[in-house]
């Protein structure tokens, strides 16, 4: 068993990668105790993001080895700390990225603390008591009750897991830009991956006419048909382009490969809004002309708070919002990741957990 | 005589660049008799713009020889048309960037007619009359009334010329966000020339704390004791920018030459914005991370409507806000060009069109 912090007792099955070979093989490894302010979840399935692939290869050159990905967490609580009275056993609960911030910020008193500038992540992170964080490609996980949201009882668990992250990523900026409770704007997706298939199923959800924006040609069909889109738009065909030019209020750019943002920006109007919520390792190209004379904007947003995530869950349920998944088996992970690299996944590849027992 | 549209008859003297060698020279040249809706603007003195330059030279390809720039006009309305009811011989008045939009688009509709895609400018654009636009290194403009803005009394129309398009072009940013009338904020303004020092005057005016952002250490005393700035940041000191990250509730950048946004953005608080009023050629650097992880937002603005032009120029009169600037005479505007391509002014040349005895 791999060395953790001295006073973590809890024994966990998990999967880690070990090197920068990101390989992962079963880990065994220890969890805090339940603290007061801690619930227990038994972890039923883990939703695969495109950052999984990134810590296990060290892409970044930040990773803290051996390293559990996985912050698209559903499951089941265990067990409730003393303080903690929002949620009971056998409550159903998810957990995204978050796992720790200082609390004491502007940004965490107004619940911004995705924000906050000591903000600790699920996996990779170094949580209050000194102990790396290690995700939910495990078995079990010990979180602190101000980082977990509930989950309506009509969402099936597997379908929801993706929505702790890419859904989190794409609803966020929907809603900081007034799209969630106006209607009927013209709304261009770029990317149809896990966070753009889960933005078609939201523009639409809100009553928006949404554009698809790919590279794909293969893409149109199943963006129309499948997804509900209302126009697709091959961005390597300059004439589609062009004829589309001025015609989007807002667009969501969610590809994380290097890219110019000059073509995208002609598409929106005059005051029209572009949110990158992709990361690319290079800087996107932002040429200033297509900026200056349409008087247009460009906004970062990364995932969204606890409150938000909790809204986002509560409007899912009610509105029926699920990822497009495919189901892997833990011994299948690699293979995941594999094909994940290959954007070869509709749309997200959600891990079993606990095993096709689980039935929930 | 050059060749000009047949039906204008009103003879004028100007000075042109007739090639990409960019030398003005004397032009004699028609315009078209006063309209309906015109009025005849007899000029006192043109700013010249850094764009002058670019469109003398073609370094844009799109420049349509003979070129009369300018469009930081002041001067003394002389005529006006059956349909004028707003100006009366004898006014005060500037003319800026615009001559010509649609007057029918939404953009025109809503007051927002500089983003029109019709719109056409004060020089190389092409009038409704199919002529082509000569500025205001002239003697006499024909302007149509709807893009002609009323110069309050106490401004001297030399100092009130660069406000039509430098003035303008740094006012809307600030309107738009909200920084007019707004609780104290701080102000991060990059660059410090024509546009940069407007910029100052403006946000103090508006009760703002300014930092100026400059590679320039020798704008230090400068920008503090002259313009009033009550910080100064040396862009290429790493140390400096560092110690400055996550202050700034808004930047404005004036500066035209390629540069990277990602070490002036981390300067900016979480959700902080930052302008781009500078066209670079080339395409900037946008690094999402500082985007993303601190959700900013960067945006283009292009000058502003004729509403917004009056509305700053009138300001302009309320605060005694003025440019500095440097009076030449006509047969110096080739020597200050070379000057201002050596960022050697402060901060805005002004031509005496009408000559020393104008007095105005």
């Amino acid at each position: 068993m791999a060395q953790t912090t001295p006073n973590h007792t809890q024994p966990v099955s998990g999967w880690a990668a070990h090197d920068s070979s990101g390989k992962i093989t079963p880990f065994n490894f220890k969890r805090r105790e339940n603290g007061e302010n801690d619930v227990t979840i038994k972890i039923l399935y883990c939703g695969m993001c495109h950052t999984d692939i990134h810590h296990v290869k060290d892409d970044w050159g930040i990773t803290k080895y051996p390293v559990v990905p996985g912050h698209e967490i559903t499951g089941i609580i265990t067990k409730v700390g003393s303080n903690v009275s929002k949620f009971k056993i056998g409550d159903r609960v998810g957990v995204g990225c978050l796992a720790a911030t200082c609390l004491k910020c502007e940004y965490c008193d107004r619940s911004q603390e995705n924000y906050c500038d000591q903000v600790e992540f699920t996996y990779n992170g170094i949580f209050w008591d000194g102990s790396i964080t290690y995700g939910g490609y495990s078995e079990m996980l010990v979180a602190d009750h101000r980082y977990v949201v509930r989950i309506p009882d009509n969402m099936a668990m597997d379908r929801t897991a993706p929505l702790l992250c890419a859904g989190i990523t794409v609803y966020t900026p929907l809603k900081d830009n007034n799209l969630v409770d106006t209607k009927g704007k013209k709304i261009g997706i770029i990317g149809l991956g896990g966070l753009g298939h889960v933005a078609v199923k939201f523009g639409k959800a809100f009553g928006h006419h949404v554009t698809v924006i790919s590279t794909s040609p293969s893409k149109e069909q199943e963006a129309k048909d499948n997804l509900g889109a209302d126009d697709f738009i091959l961005s390597t065909n300059p004439k589609q382009m062009l004829e589309k030019k001025r015609t989007l209020d807002f667009i969501l750019d969610t590809v994380s490969a290097k890219h110019s943002l000059g073509s995208y920006l002609e598409l929106l109007k005059v005051n029209g809004t572009l949110v990158i919520v992709g990361a690319p390792d290079k800087p996107i190209d932002l040429p200033a002309f297509p900026m200056i004379f349409g008087k247009r904007t460009v906004k970062g947003s990364m995932i969204g708070s606890i409150e938000e995530t909790q809204e986002m869950m509560d409007l899912c349920g009610k509105h029926n919002i699920l990822s497009d998944i495919e189901i892997i088996t833990t011994d299948q992970i690699n293979e995941g990741l594999d094909r994940l690299a290959n954007n070869d996944v509709k749309y997200r590849f959600v891990i079993d957990i606990a095993g096709p027992s689980s039935h929930l | 005589m050059a060749k000009t549209t047949p039906n204008h008859t009103q003879a004028v003297s100007g000075w042109a660049a007739l090639d990409s060698s960019g030398k003005i020279t004397p032009y004699i040249f028609n315009r078209r008799e006063n309209g309906v809706n015109d009025v005849t603007i007899k000029i006192l003195y043109c700013g010249i713009c850094h764009t002058d330059l670019h469109y003398a030279k073609n370094d844009w390809g799109i420049t349509m020889y003979p070129v009369v720039p300018g469009h930081e006009i002041t001067g003394i309305v002389v005529e006006v048309g059956s349909n004028v009811s707003n100006f009366k011989t004898g006014d005060k008045v500037g003319v800026g960037c615009m001559s010509a939009s649609c007057l029918q688009c939404e953009s025109c509709k809503n007051s927002e007619e500089n983003y029109c895609d019709k719109v056409q400018f004060t020089y190389n654009g092409v009038f409704w009359d199919g002529s082509i636009t000569y500025g205001g290194y002239s003697k006499m403009l024909v302007a149509d009334y709807r893009f002609v803005v009323a110069v309050p009394d106490n401004l001297p129309m030399d100092r009130a010329a660069p406000l039509l398009c430098a003035g303008v072009t740094v006012f809307c940013p600030m309107k738009d966000n909200n920084l007019i009338g707004s609780p104290r904020q701080n102000i991060g303004v990059i660059g410090l020339g024509g546009l940069g020092h407007l910029a100052i005057k403006f946000a103090k005016a508006f009760g703002h704390h300014v930092t100026v952002i400059s590679t320039s250490l020798s704008k230090e005393k400068e920008a503090k004791t002259k313009l009033g700035a009550d910080d100064f940041i040396v862009s290429s000191d790493a140390q400096q920018m560092k110690s400055r990250h996550r202050t700034l509730d808004f930047i404005l950048d004036t500066v035209s030459a390629n540069h990277s946004l990602g070490p002036y953005l981390e300067l900016l608080k979480i959700k902080g914005t930052f302008v781009i009023v500078g066209a670079p050629d080339k395409p900037m650097d946008l690094p999402s991370f500082p985007l993303i992880f601190g959700k900013r937002t960067v945006k283009g603005s292009m000058i502003g409507s004729i509403k917004e032009t009056q509305e700053m120029i009138d300001i302009c009169g309320k605060y005694n806000i003025m440019c500095d600037i440097e009076i030449i005479t006509p047969d110096q505007i080739n020597e200050a060009y070379e000057r201002i391509k050596k960022n050697d002014i402060k901060y805005r040349f002004v031509i005496d069109i009408a000559g020393q005895s104008s007095k105005l």
